[in-house]
């Protein structure tokens, strides 16, 4: 007998309003229906009614954990449309703020993910490991999140000396905690059990579905853009990609873990061969034209189109996030398993669906509400209540 | 007279109000270990009667459609089970050879009240995710009750062959607790293990992931039915390190008792916090195949005399 387990659109396993049908047949997963759009916020359109220096901050604003990368895709994607380049010492200081949140992002995930199989100690402890590298976003930038530290042209703000030593004491204290983690993940008999062969995403089906980042990287499927379109320092300093050829929740686990290793390589270089210099160049206009930026987000590549028409707004903004590419291989990579993995299926793509949110969606020919329509109606309920009892 | 002393060892001593407010203390205890594993603060003492009180005072909320007495069933079921289950404990190791009627099979009979009362509550709740639920709470049921009826098995035998009670604390008063053996040692391990599984603790809480099933069989209870269950909870939490004490580590006769209770405690506390949650067939699988087998070899030893 086929039944319906509702996954959202409220759900104690997920941050973000979105809605899993899970077709099960007992425990066993024969089917899944994924619905988004229930927090569309139209950014493209917002975008195009902005200036081009206003559109970083509604961008950042996108993903709250991939604050960074969002903004530095579109950056690039103007640079590249007004054939400008950030002086050298701006280009480092990117990379290294999209390094240090990539660790922060992987951090957050593993710790989810300890969350979701009900280890709420590895919850804990990654997460208390995260938070210095949030104090130091917040002593170089002023915010703990949303950073605002790219900039057409360049960066915001300069990495002070006085802080690399903060940056670097850091560096050393995740690099032990990594290894902590690493060892805890891959030496626990429970957690693999958890783990292992669930979830198996194949290289054809990660092929198939264009999936991105560390869930196409665990399934073989070596793609990232830092290797394959440097940008900025990412040609100047020396690391590795971590491939995984199994597809299952452990490879994935594995990539975002080691990957945090390379992470710290790259901030490490980057705070040796940083050159001094300004950190802007000055961008007087955006002339006619087109540009794309490709950036390497904690979750994979994430895709911005500009296109100028000579005015002080972009004629056309397009987002393409990581998660929109990735949400869809959990069709293939949850069937056949049972409800319990299926919960640890679905967040192993580490999925942001705020990036993924596109329309408002139509089902039956009747608009599906989105979160403001259930919060509407759910004051109104309150409403309601309220009046029944003033009687 | 003695109807008023009955009806207070039920009421008050040791029976519901004395097991409950310990238990929840206990539950307590729980958050507060569980929050300094975590590197959190945890809450004060008094949240879980906070808690409690402000469950009292909710409207209970019964689903459209479903049977209202089997519902409410559940949780009374274990209130019921526990209360009783308290008073016959206390005046066991009160007064080992007394004659108050009650042995092992009873106190068994007991045990499986409150899962069956979840049962019943769960599917009574017309909820897909509680009806998930309470398959996996029958399936982790039969896990665990096998290798716990043997290792029960393994007491009587080391008991002389007495089902009673009082015989088996004055076995163990006589000779030495059953634990300072080697199948004591394995029925331990069982009984520990079980106790996890029977309190619905990581990694056995599989019956209620909140991650997977939204609190399954608990889904659709509210106010004074779910401060029912957290009762419920707690007193269990009570009862059954008290249980194992009895059985094989010499009754709680003496002050020794509290430690050894808390040692038991802080146990499963710690076994809870460094574990992640498992499958429910590999929940089937580790007490059949894995703790079973120990439970079986521990039979066989206590049969040697071991």
């Amino acid at each position: 007998m086929k039944r319906i387990v509702p996954i959202g659109p409220y759900h104690p396993l997920q941050e973000e309003p979105e809605f899993f049908k899970l077709i099960v047949e007992g425990e066993k997963v024969v089917d899944l229906e994924i619905n988004i759009g229930y927090n569309h916020r139209g950014h493209e359109f917002i975008a195009q009614k902005m200036t081009y220096d206003q559109v970083p901050f509604l961008v950042e604003r996108i993903c709250g954990i991939c604050s960074d990368s969002h903004p530095y895709a579109y950056v690039m994607a103007v640079e590249d449309a007004a054939h400008i380049e950030a002086p050298p010492r701006a280009q480092y200081i990117r990379t290294i703020i999209g390094e240090l949140e990539r660790i922060h992002s992987h951090y957050l995930w593993v710790g989810l993910a300890g969350h979701f199989i009900g280890y709420n100690t590895v919850w804990m402890w990654v997460w208390r490991y995260r938070e210095p590298l949030l104090d130091i976003f917040e002593l170089i930038m002023g915010n703990r999140n949303h950073y605002a530290i790219n900039k057409i042209g360049g960066a915001r703000r300069d990495i002070l000396p006085e802080h690399y030593g903060t940056i670097e004491k850091y560096l050393d204290l995740v690099e032990k905690k990594t290894t902590m983690f690493t060892k805890a993940v891959l030496d626990d008999p429970v957690i693999r059990a958890r783990l292992e062969n669930v979830g198996i995403l194949t290289k054809e089906d990660a092929i198939g579905f264009g999936v991105l980042g560390p869930t196409a990287r665990g399934s073989g499927y070596a793609i990232d853009v830092r290797k394959d379109d440097p940008y900025d320092a990412y040609d100047k300093v020396d690391w590795d990609m971590i491939v995984f050829d199994e597809g299952d929740i452990l490879a994935k686990a594995k990539v975002r873990l080691l990957e945090c290793y390379e992470s710290i390589k790259i901030v490490r270089q980057c705070l040796r061969d940083m050159p001094d210099g300004p950190i802007e160049t000055r961008v007087d206009e955006i002339p006619p034209g087109e540009g794309i930026g490709r950036h390497e987000a904690p979750r994979g590549e994430v895709f911005h189109y500009v296109r100028s028409d000579g005015s002080n707004m972009p004629a056309r903004h397009k987002i393409r996030a990581p998660s929109f590419m990735n949400i869809p291989s959990n069709v293939v990579a949850v069937r056949g398993y049972s409800i319990a993995d299926a919960a640890l299926v679905l967040a192993a793509v580490d999925p942001c669906y705020c990036c993924t949110e596109r329309t408002v969606v139509l089902e039956n020919g009747k608009k599906k509400l989105t979160g403001h329509d259930l919060l509407r109606l759910s004051r109104q309920k309150t409403e309601a209540i309220r009046r029944r009892y003033r009687r | 007279m003695s109807v008023v002393r009955v009806l207070f060892s039920y009421l008050i001593f040791p029976g519901f109000v004395f097991t409950a407010v310990i238990g929840l203390f206990l539950t307590w205890i729980d958050r507060k270990v569980t929050a300094r594993i975590h590197w959190r603060v945890g809450p004060p003492w008094y949240q879980p009667y906070a808690d409690f009180l402000k469950l009292l005072l909710k409207e209970t909320i019964i689903p459209e459609g479903s049977s209202k007495i089997l519902f409410l069933l559940g949780p009374v079921l274990g209130l019921v089970a526990m209360t009783i289950l308290a008073v016959m404990l206390f005046s066991m190791n009160m007064n080992p050879s007394g004659t108050f009627v009650g042995d092992l099979i009873v106190i068994v009979y007991l045990l499986a009240l409150p899962p069956l009362g979840l049962m019943i509550g769960g599917s009574a709740s017309k909820n897909p995710l509680a009806s998930v639920g309470v398959s996996r709470e029958m399936t982790q049921y039969f896990a665990y009750e096998l290798p716990f009826l043997i290792a029960i098995a393994t007491i009587i035998l080391k008991a002389g062959g007495s089902i009673r009670f009082g015989d088996i604390i004055l076995a163990q008063q006589a000779n030495g607790p059953f634990l300072y053996s080697i199948s004591g040692v394995i029925g331990a391990i069982v009984i520990l293990l079980s106790t996890q599984a029977k309190l619905g603790f990581v990694p056995f809480d599989i019956p209620e992931a909140e991650q997977e099933i939204m609190a399954g069989v608990y889904i659709e209870y509210s106010g004074v039915a779910l401060a029912m269950y957290r009762v419920v909870r707690g007193m269990m939490l009570f009862i059954l390190p008290l249980f194992l004490i009895s059985v094989l580590w010499g009754g709680f006769g003496d002050w020794w008792a509290i430690l050894k209770f808390l040692l038991i405690v802080v146990l499963i506390i710690l076994i809870k916090n460094t574990n992640p949650r498992i499958r429910i067939d590999q929940s089937l699988r580790f007490f059949w195949l894995g703790i079973g087998v120990l439970s079986i070899i521990g039979l066989v030893l206590a049969v040697y005399g071991l």
